[in-house]
């Protein structure tokens, strides 16, 4: 076994870094290996790459329409525009 | 007088009518920065400067492009303004907190065993769910230091590339990488606390 490998069975850290990087990016494919072999023996970063993963849709899935602006706001903004165009 | 005539005519030819503004793309403009700031205070000063830029640079609108995208586009640069600005003035507030929060044993990488995840026990095609996550979520993405948070959502959100990210935010790649992972040590780690 290389001493890469034997490093990362026990190493939770490096395997959320892999995880991590595997997700925004790409890993090599000795640490696809690395990684693999790590997640079959540890449930915990099993859960927590599920975990990454939704946390990342959620990020992402935010709902823009759920933010209007409230109708003062607006109207101070208007007569802001106006007050510009007026200056010219 | 005759100047006064030639003025007015020209800003009646221009392509864009921003009286109509507000109106039309206010809200728009508010849920794209919110959704990238997830701060109502700045996306509300974002919008009103995007609005005052867009006056300013009224000359270069030549209705290529539609005024929606020409507004945005100026947003964007706003925003990544405020990502540049927020991380330079957190850079002594990141390494403090870098020493404070681990999740792993120093010697063998092990997570401590207070911070093991557990099961979420959410059920993921409920809507209703998702959405109480997300709310938790921002307040947990609130609590990061603004560079983190700028790296994650300039990732996510505009799907960036890492290279541009560090350019942008002038951070070399193992930083970059160490940010996304603490990031997501930390949001989940919140998560974990807040939900239930």
């Amino acid at each position: 076994m290389t001493n890469a490998l034997k490093n990362i069975i026990y190493n939770c850290r490096q395997a959320t870094f892999l995880i991590e990087k595997r997700i925004a990016g790409k890993i090599t494919a000795a640490e696809t290996l690395q990684l693999h072999v790590h997640l079959a023996g540890c449930s915990v970063c099993k859960i927590y790459q599920q975990q990454s993963i939704l946390i990342n849709k959620v990020f992402v899935g935010f709902e823009n329409n759920d933010f209007k602006l409230d109708e003062a706001f607006k109207k101070t903004l208007n007569e802001k525009i106006e007050k510009e165009i007026n200056k010219n | 007088m005759q100047n006064e005539t030639d003025k007015e005519y020209t800003v009646k030819s221009l392509h864009s009518d921003p009286l109509s503004w507000v109106e039309k793309y206010a809200d728009y403009l508010y849920g794209f920065a919110m959704s990238r700031i997830r701060d109502e205070d700045v996306a509300k000063d974002l919008v009103q400067d995007t609005f005052l830029a867009g006056l300013q640079r009224l000359d270069g609108f030549e209705g290529n492009s539609k005024e929606k995208t020409w507004l945005t586009a100026i947003l964007k640069n706003k925003i990544a303004d405020f990502y540049r600005k927020r991380s330079s003035n957190n850079l002594k507030v990141i390494s403090a907190e870098e020493t404070v929060q681990d999740f792993f044993d120093a010697e063998s990488g092990h997570w401590t065993e207070k911070d093991y995840p557990r099961a979420f026990g959410l059920e993921v095609d409920n809507p209703l769910m998702v959405k109480e996550l997300g709310a938790i979520l921002n307040d947990c993405l609130a609590k990061l230091p603004g560079l983190w948070f700028s790296v994650f959502s300039m990732k996510h959100m505009d799907d960036l590339a890492s290279e541009l990210i560090c350019t942008e935010l002038k951070l070399s790649t193992a930083n970059f990488w160490v940010i996304m992972h603490r990031t997501k040590l930390n949001l989940r780690a919140c998560l974990q606390k807040n939900w239930n």
